[in-house]
C-alpha cells in the first residue's frame, strides 16, 4: 500500500473537508472515522452557510466566514457536479427574525459591533423592521418585531454536503476507513504513527479533526485542544410545498421541501437524547414566527454535539512540540466548509500554517487568562 | 376492488366525501378501508417522483395511504376513522403547508 | 419524581390485554395505551364488533380469532385505565410517556413501562411492489376485520409464513378464493424444517391446523405455486399481475390484486428510541430487544412482552404478558419472589409448549434472499424512493452502517421513519460489506415516534416567553 502524506483524524464535516484539500493538493490522504453511531456533529448541522452575527469580537474569525461564504458557490459546484446530486447549496442571503423587541435591541447592537469591529465598508448587514420582513419572507406571524438581514447569508443540505466530500475524497483516491476510532498519536521520527484498536499508519503530517475527540488525541502530539460539548436539537418536518428559499436562523425550508427548526443551547455534556420541553420550545417559536406550521407535522427530532470553543471562535493549530501535527476545531462545519478545503487545507500542505493563522491558537486562551 | 360481505346492520351508514365524490360508508370503518370498498385505491403520488401509491399496510406503518381530510395534509387513511361529511382529497407532490 | 401509574403499557394486543387484566388483579395500578381506538392489536382487531354484526365475517376469521373476545372482556371489566386512540410519541429513560390523543399531547408518569407494540409485516421489496393494487396479506387480513371487506376480482397471495396460507383459506370460506397462491419456500427448506418436527409435535395443534388449511385450499381448487422464486410485480400505474420463476421456468399470473407477505417482526421503535440492547435473531431474521427470564429488557422499569420482543404468535404473547408481569409486580414489591414464581408457572408453561413451533415455522419459512437483499433498481425506502442500489452504493463510499447511509441517502427519513426500509438496509449493508445485521446495526430512533403537528408539539412550552428568548 502506498504510504500516505497526511492522516486526517475524524470523517465529519470538518475533517472531510480538510482531507478533500489536502487530496485535491495531490496528497494521499487516509481519513480515519468512528462508526455508524459516533457523536456526529455533522448530522445535527442546521445546514446554515451563516455570515451575518460570525465573529462578534474576533474580526480575523468575521473575514473567515466571509471568506468561506465567498469560495462557496465554486465550492458547491465542484461537490455538486462530481456526486451528480445537488447538495442544496442558495445564496438567498438569511434572516434572523426577532419576537419580541428585546432581542430586536439585542441584534442591533451585535450588528453595531460587528459595523465597527470591521470599519468603514467591511460589513453590510442591516436592521429589517417588520413590513420589510413581511416583503422579504411570506407568512410572517403577529409575534416578529423585526430582524436582521445578512446579504451573503445562505443555507445547504448538510448531510450531502458530507456525501459529496466523501465522494470528492473517493474520486481523489483518498483512503476512507470507518469503524477506525483512534487511540493515541506517537511519534515515529520525523512522521507520526496513528494507532487504531487494529491498525498503525505513519504520515508525515496529522490534522485532528476529530470534534470532541480531540481533546483527548491533542495531548499526544503537543496540543491543546479546548473544546466542549454543547447539545443542539433539531426538528425537521415532513414535506411541503416550496414556500420561501430564504432561510432563518431557527427555521428554514430546505430544497426536499421539509422545514427544518432549531436551534437550542444545552450544556448537557455528552448526551444527545431529544428532550420533550426544549422540542416544545423549538415548536413554539417556529409557530409563533411562522402560524402557518401549526398545522406541519415533525417527522423527526433529534439532538447532536456541537463542538464548542471556551470564546465559540475556532481553534487551528500547529503544534509547537511536533511539527506538522495540527488541530482543527470548530461549530460550523458546513458555513467553513468551503474555506477549510480551499483556505485551510492548502496551508497545511505547503508549510504556511502557523502564519496563516496565528489568530485562531488556543494559545489565546493563555493569553486571556495572563 | 373490494367488496362488504354483508349487509351490516349493526353499524350506521356515513356519508362522506372524496374528491367531491359522495362516499358511503359504516361507521367504524377507516377512511382507506371506506375508498378501498368505494374503488378508490391510489390516494396520492409521491413528493419525489410522482409516482401514485395506494394503502399498502393498513396498520399505520407505511404511510402509503396520507390524504387531505378537511384540508389538512398528510393523514393517514388506514387510521383516520369516516366522520359524517369529512372531506377527503387525494395528495400530490410535497404536501403540507399550503392551504 | 411521583408516578403516576405502578405500570404503563403500550398496546392493547393480546401481550398487553393479558398484561392490563393480570396486573390490575395483582393490585397495580395500570394505564393501556392503544393507539387504535378498539382493543384487540392486530390480531384481535374489530372483535368486540365483528360477531354480532357480521356473521359472514366472523365465521370466515374462525375459532383462533374469537380467543380475543375473552381477553378484550376481560381487560374490559378489569381496574385498567384504558386509553384508546393514544399515539405514543415519546417515551423517555425516566419513564415518561408523551402520547397523542385527541388532538392533544399528555404525559404520564410510571413506575414500570411494559412495551406491548407486537410485531409488523417483514417489508417484501421485489419489484413492483410500491404500485397500486400491491397490499400486504395482513391489510387485507384487517380489511376483513374491521369492515367485513374482501377483495373481488383475481387476487394473488405470494410469499410464505402462516399468514399466507390463513388468509388463502378464510378468503375461501369468505366465497372469495384467490386465484392463486404463489409460495417461496425453497423444496429443500421441507427437508431442513423435518429435524424441528419432533420438537415442534408438542404444539401439535399448528401443525394440524396447517394442515387444514392446505386441504381447504385443495378443495376448493385454488392453484397453489410452490418453490417460486424472482418475483416482481406487473403493471403499469396499476398492478396487473404477478411474475415469477418455477421449476427453471417463467411464470405470470394476472391479478387485479397482489398480496405480498413474508413473515412478521418485532416493531422495535420504542426499545430503539430507549437505547435498550438489542441483537439479531438469525433464526427469525431480524433484530429484538434484549430479554431477561422476565422479559426485563437491559434498562431497568422497562419490560417487553409479545412479539415486540421476538416472534412467538399471538397466544405466546398472552402467556408473556402474563409471566412479564409476574415478574414486573415482584420489581414493584407486590409478589414476593416465591409468590411470583407460583404465579407464573402455568403461564410459563404454556409459554414453553406454544413457542416449540417456533424453530420448525422459522426455518421452513426463512424469508429468500431476494426479500432480504434485493435487485439494485428496486426501491426499499418507499417514502424517499431509495433504490437497494444507492444503499450498495453508500457502503462502497465507506458507510459503516444504516445511520450513515441514512444520512447520504435520505433512506428513512420520509413520514414512515424508517420503519419499513429499516431492516431491509441493515440486510443490504452487512451483504455489501461482508458482515451480518447484527454488526452493522440499526437506525437511531428518535422521537416523535409517530409524526406529530407542531401546533401540538408547541402547546408543550408552557413559558412562551422562553420560546421568544
Amino acid at each position: 500500500m502506498k504510504s500516505h502524506d497526511a492522516i486526517v483524524v475524524g470523517g465529519g464535516l470538518v475533517g472531510s473537508a480538510v482531507a478533500f484539500g489536502l487530496a485535491e493538493k495531490g496528497l494521499h490522504v487516509a481519513v480515519l472515522d468512528e462508526g455508524d453511531v459516533a457523536f456526529r456533529a455533522s448530522r445535527g448541522n442546521f445546514g446554515l452557510v451563516w455570515v451575518q452575527s460570525k465573529g462578534d469580537g474576533m474580526q480575523a474569525y468575521a473575514e473567515w466566514t466571509g471568506r468561506s461564504a465567498d469560495l462557496w458557490p465554486g465550492f458547491a459546484d465542484t461537490l455538486s457536479g462530481e456526486l451528480g446530486v445537488d447538495i442544496g447549496y442558495r445564496k438567498p442571503g438569511g434572516l434572523h427574525l426577532c419576537l419580541s423587541e428585546k432581542e430586536l435591541e439585542d441584534r442591533k447592537a451585535l450588528l453595531h459591533r460587528m459595523h465597527n469591529q470591521a470599519g468603514e465598508g467591511g460589513y453590510d448587514c442591516r436592521v429589517l423592521d417588520r413590513a420589510e420582513v413581511a416583503d422579504m419572507v411570506p407568512g410572517i406571524g403577529e409575534a416578529v418585531v423585526g430582524a436582521t438581514y445578512g446579504p451573503h447569508d445562505g443555507h445547504a443540505n448538510p448531510l450531502y454536503l458530507l456525501r459529496a466530500l466523501h465522494n470528492g475524497l473517493s474520486l481523489r483516491g483518498a483512503d476512507y476507513r470507518p469503524n477506525a476510532r483512534v487511540e493515541r498519536i506517537a511519534r515515529d521520527g520525523s512522521a507520526y504513527a496513528v494507532h487504531t484498536a487494529t491498525e498503525r499508519l505513519v504520515a508525515p503530517k496529522v490534522v485532528l479533526a476529530a470534534g470532541l475527540g480531540s481533546r483527548r488525541l491533542g495531548p499526544d502530539i503537543g496540543l491543546d485542544v479546548p473544546v466542549a460539548p454543547l447539545k443542539g436539537q433539531i426538528l425537521v418536518t415532513e414535506r411541503c410545498p416550496q414556500r420561501f428559499a430564504m432561510p432563518t436562523a431557527f427555521v428554514r425550508q430546505t430544497e426536499e421541501g421539509s422545514y427544518l427548526l432549531g436551534d437550542s443551547h444545552e450544556d448537557v455534556g455528552f448526551d444527545v437524547t431529544s428532550s420533550v420541553d426544549v422540542i416544545g420550545q423549538i415548536a413554539a417559536r417556529a409557530v409563533r414566527s411562522f402560524p402557518f406550521l401549526n398545522d406541519v407535522r415533525v417527522v423527526r427530532g433529534w439532538g447532536a454535539l456541537r463542538i464548542m470553543t471556551p470564546d465559540g471562535f475556532p481553534v487551528y493549530d500547529e503544534s509547537e512540540t511536533h511539527p506538522g501535527a495540527y488541530s482543527v476545531s470548530c461549530h460550523s462545519g458546513v458555513t467553513l466548509a468551503a474555506a477549510h478545503a480551499l483556505g485551510l487545507a492548502p496551508a497545511i500542505a505547503d508549510d504556511r500554517f502557523r502564519e496563516t493563522f496565528a489568530a485562531f491558537t488556543a494559545r489565546r486562551f493563555d493569553v486571556s487568562q495572563a | 376492488m373490494f367488496r362488504r360481505l354483508e349487509e351490516d346492520a349493526g353499524r350506521a351508514p356515513v356519508r362522506f366525501r372524496f374528491e367531491g365524490r359522495e362516499i358511503e360508508a359504516y361507521e367504524g370503518d377507516t377512511l382507506a378501508a371506506a375508498l378501498a370498498a368505494a374503488g378508490a385505491l391510489s390516494l396520492r403520488d409521491t413528493p419525489v417522483s410522482g409516482a401514485p401509491r395506494a394503502p399498502y399496510c393498513m396498520m399505520g406503518v407505511c404511510f402509503d395511504c396520507l390524504v387531505e381530510v378537511d384540508g389538512r395534509k398528510n393523514c393517514q387513511a388506514c387510521m383516520t376513522v369516516v366522520e359524517p361529511g369529512m372531506e377527503v382529497r387525494r395528495q400530490t407532490g410535497g404536501d403540507g403547508a399550503e392551504a | 419524581m411521583t408516578a403516576d401509574y405502578d405500570l404503563a403499557i403500550i398496546g392493547a394486543g393480546p401481550a398487553g390485554l393479558a398484561a392490563a387484566g393480570l396486573a390490575a388483579e395483582l393490585g397495580l395500578t395500570v394505564a393501556l395505551l392503544d393507539e387504535q381506538e378498539r382493543p384487540g392489536g392486530q390480531i384481535y382487531r374489530a372483535i368486540e364488533t365483528v360477531g354480532a354484526s357480521r356473521p359472514l365475517a366472523a365465521k370466515a376469521l374462525g375459532p383462533d380469532y374469537e380467543r380475543g373476545r375473552g381477553l378484550v372482556d376481560a381487560m374490559r371489566a378489569a381496574r385498567v385505565d384504558y386509553l384508546p386512540g393514544a399515539v405514543v410519541w415519546n417515551v423517555s429513560r425516566e419513564l415518561a410517556v408523551n402520547f397523542s390523543r385527541q388532538g392533544g399531547s399528555r404525559e404520564i408518569r410510571a413506575r414500570h413501562v411494559l412495551v406491548a407494540t407486537g410485531a409488523m409485516e417483514r417489508p417484501v421489496p421485489v419489484p413492483g411492489w410500491t404500485r397500486p393494487g400491491v397490499m400486504t396479506v395482513g391489510a387485507l387480513q384487517i380489511m376483513l376485520k374491521t369492515s367485513g371487506l374482501v377483495a373481488d376480482g383475481r387476487v394473488v397471495l405470494a410469499g410464505s409464513g402462516p399468514l399466507l396460507l390463513l388468509l388463502a383459506s378464510q378468503y375461501v370460506e369468505a366465497g372469495a378464493p384467490p386465484a392463486a397462491v404463489v409460495e417461496t419456500v425453497p423444496r429443500a427448506r421441507y427437508v431442513e424444517a423435518l429435524a424441528h418436527l419432533p420438537k415442534a409435535l408438542r404444539a401439535a395443534g399448528y401443525l394440524a391446523k396447517g394442515v387444514r388449511l392446505m386441504r381447504t385450499l385443495a378443495r376448493a381448487g385454488v392453484p397453489v405455486y410452490r418453490g417460486a422464486s424472482d418475483l416482481s410485480v406487473e403493471g403499469g400505474e396499476r398492478a396487473t399481475g404477478l411474475a415469477f420463476r418455477q421449476g427453471g421456468r417463467e411464470r405470470r399470473v394476472e391479478a387485479d390484486l397482489v398480496a405480498l407477505h413474508q413473515g412478521v417482526v418485532p416493531n422495535q421503535q420504542i426499545t430503539r428510541l430507549l437505547g435498550c440492547n438489542h441483537v439479531f435473531d438469525d433464526g427469525q431474521r431480524c433484530f429484538r430487544p434484549v430479554l431477561d427470564d422476565w422479559f426485563a429488557t437491559s434498562l431497568d422499569g422497562v419490560s417487553v412482552a409479545g412479539d415486540g420482543g421476538g416472534i412467538g404468535g399471538a397466544v405466546a404473547a398472552e402467556h408473556a404478558g402474563r409471566v412479564a408481569v409476574c415478574g414486573i409486580a415482584h420489581r414493584l414489591g407486590a409478589l414476593s419472589e416465591p409468590e411470583r414464581d407460583a404465579r407464573a408457572a402455568p403461564s410459563r408453561a404454556a409459554l414453553d409448549r406454544d413457542l416449540a413451533v417456533r424453530p420448525f415455522l422459522e426455518t421452513l419459512y426463512r424469508p429468500p434472499r431476494e426479500v432480504l437483499e434485493p435487485a439494485d433498481d428496486v426501491l426499499v425506502c418507499r417514502c424517499e424512493e431509495v433504490t437497494a442500489g444507492a444503499v450498495r452504493g453508500a457502503a462502497a463510499l465507506g458507510c459503516p452502517g444504516p445511520n450513515q447511509a441514512k444520512s447520504f441517502l435520505r433512506c428513512g427519513m420520509g413520514p414512515c421513519q424508517g420503519r419499513v426500509c429499516g431492516p431491509v438496509v441493515s440486510e443490504i449493508i452487512a451483504d455489501a460489506l461482508g458482515s451480518d445485521p447484527g454488526a452493522v446495526g440499526y437506525y437511531r430512533i428518535r422521537p416523535p415516534l409517530k409524526p406529530l403537528t407542531l401546533g401540538e408539539l408547541a402547546a408543550l412550552d408552557t413559558d412562551t416567553e422562553s420560546g421568544a428568548a
